[in-house]
């Protein structure tokens, strides 16, 4: 079955798959989780919030993007993007935007969306009289939200926060449709430069295999740790 | 900024000088939903297939299972399109390879299998779940009963399991709904990728990101509506309360 296939195109390419593509990819990765996970976890503070016009236009927002595919919120910011800019600077004409910046808020608003439903359960599944306590101390809104309720959040979170960012790290390939360099991007590539598309995406299948597995395996390990100091 | 909104383009004629924009929007809906309605049927059969396969009491049929999902859900969905519409054929039997290539609806047949597969994956881990959070006493019962294990299943487990993860089975069927427009890539022309067109031919990106974002906001809700009514349908009374508290 693999009689004529010639592996030696990776052998050949694999200094520009990783050193430029993997890495173009978990950059992309690793910016948006951080942004995704600050900008949810605002989101799930506006959506706990007791006023409507706060908890309204947040849960608005997080259903909206949790109903449209990703591909097409990559179009929106790609297409638009330009325009929003103009609008933003005041130019009379649409400006460029950077690729990799357009990716980059793309994904922290789209991940966002699913980082804040986390956020949400996790500062639910802080006891309520954490709360009580925290302004019985005399502590302010931020204060007891950044000192007492969302670092036990965060900690009950982690191993769903990571799981998200496994799906992130996989929904990241996506900006192939706008033809940026990331991993598949350029496995892409140089699989129709040498006419090897067969060995080349099985390879990338490969690897993102053994990434996500390893990094889920470590994942369930951090939840038993989590579990039983609980 | 210089851009004027023109909501009537939905009626003008696209560049091929038959259709309006709206009848390609339509019909890209057409294919969104002919992939992803045949796809979870496909889902489903596998999922439920494999999910209750992982709770036998068969130590290697589980190790199966278990890796079948672990397969499909660690490599991202457009790698796996690809493995489907440009590897597959590469690795049958030549004049088998040279067959599927030259099907009429390749991308069509191709974003259905690969759907399917990817989502039954998940299907299974929830199927998995659904059985596993029953008490144990409803399957040592019916042994007691004199129901042999298929019986037992087939009676007992899966009418149960079924009706608890009818709330994770609604957002993995609007998932695959999400999913469908990843099959852009490999030319299935669906909803995604005519709003896609229509931006690039009429210049207006607004208009056109816009009717799509709205029809994937409907087809949502219809989706959530319907499995409402089914949830609705098939509830035992008391069933809900009664697993919630046994453990």
């Amino acid at each position: 079955m693999f009689a004529n296939f010639d592996f030696d195109v990776i052998a050949r390419s694999w200094k520009y798959l990783f050193f430029d593509g993997l890495a173009f990819t978990l950059k992309l990765t690793v910016l948006a989780m951080v942004g995704g996970i600050f900008l949810g976890t605002l989101l799930a503070m506006a959506r706990l919030s007791s006023k409507r016009l706060i908890a309204m236009p947040a849960a608005t927002y997080v259903n909206l993007i949790r109903s449209v595919p990703l591909v097409l919120v990559i179009f929106w910011f790609y297409f638009l993007g330009p325009y929003v800019g103009a609008w933003i600077v005041g130019a009379k004409d649409p400006v460029k935007v950077g690729d990799f910046a357009s990716a980059l808020i793309t994904f922290v608003l789209f991940e966002a969306a699913y980082y804040c439903e986390i956020m949400r359960a996790g500062i639910q599944s802080v006891p309520r009289g954490q709360v009580w306590a925290g302004y019985a101390l005399g502590l302010n809104y931020w204060q007891t939200m950044g000192k007492v309720v969302l670092p036990q959040a965060f900690r009950n979170m982690i191993p769903v926060l990571l799981t998200q960012t496994i799906v992130l790290f996989q929904d990241v390939s996506l900006v192939y449709v706008i033809g940026l360099p990331d991993f598949v991007g350029i496995a892409d590539k140089v699989a129709h430069r040498d006419g090897r598309l067969t060995e080349m995406y099985l390879f990338v299948a490969l690897v993102y295999f053994i990434l996500c597995y390893s990094l889920s395996l470590l994942v369930k390990q951090l939840q038993q740790r989590v579990a039983v100091i609980r | 900024m210089n851009y004027t909104f023109n909501w009537r383009i939905y009626w003008e004629t696209s560049p091929d000088g038959v259709h309006t924009y709206f009848s390609l929007l339509m019909s890209g809906l057409g294919w969104t939903l002919a992939t992803a309605l045949t796809a979870w049927v496909m889902a489903l059969i596998l999922g439920a297939l494999v999910g209750t396969v992982r709770t036998m009491p068969v130590k290697w049929a589980v190790v199966i299972g278990n890796a079948y999902v672990e397969l499909f859900r660690n490599i991202p969905l457009l790698v796996q399109m690809f493995l489907w519409f440009f590897v597959m054929p590469e690795l049958l039997p030549k004049a088998m390879g040279t067959w599927v290539k030259q099907l009429p609806n390749a991308s069509f047949i191709t974003a259905v299998l690969c759907l399917g597969f990817f989502t039954s994956a998940r299907v299974a881990e929830q199927v998995r779940a659904g059985i596993n959070s029953l008490p144990r006493g409803q399957r040592m019962a019916a042994t007691a009963m004199g129901l042999t294990d298929p019986q037992a299943y087939r009676y007992v487990v899966l009418p149960q399991a079924f009706r608890i993860i009818l709330p994770p089975l609604t957002s993995e069927f609007i998932n695959i709904i999400k999913n469908s427009a990843v099959a852009l890539v490999i030319n299935l022309v669906e909803l995604t990728q005519q709003a896609r067109s229509m931006a690039e031919f009429s210049f207006k990106v607004f208009e056109a990101f816009a009717a799509a974002t709205l029809i994937y906001l409907l087809v949502n809700a219809v989706v959530v509506v319907l499995m409402r009514a089914i949830e609705k349908k098939v509830a035992i009374p008391g069933l809900i309360v009664a697993s919630a508290g046994g453990h």
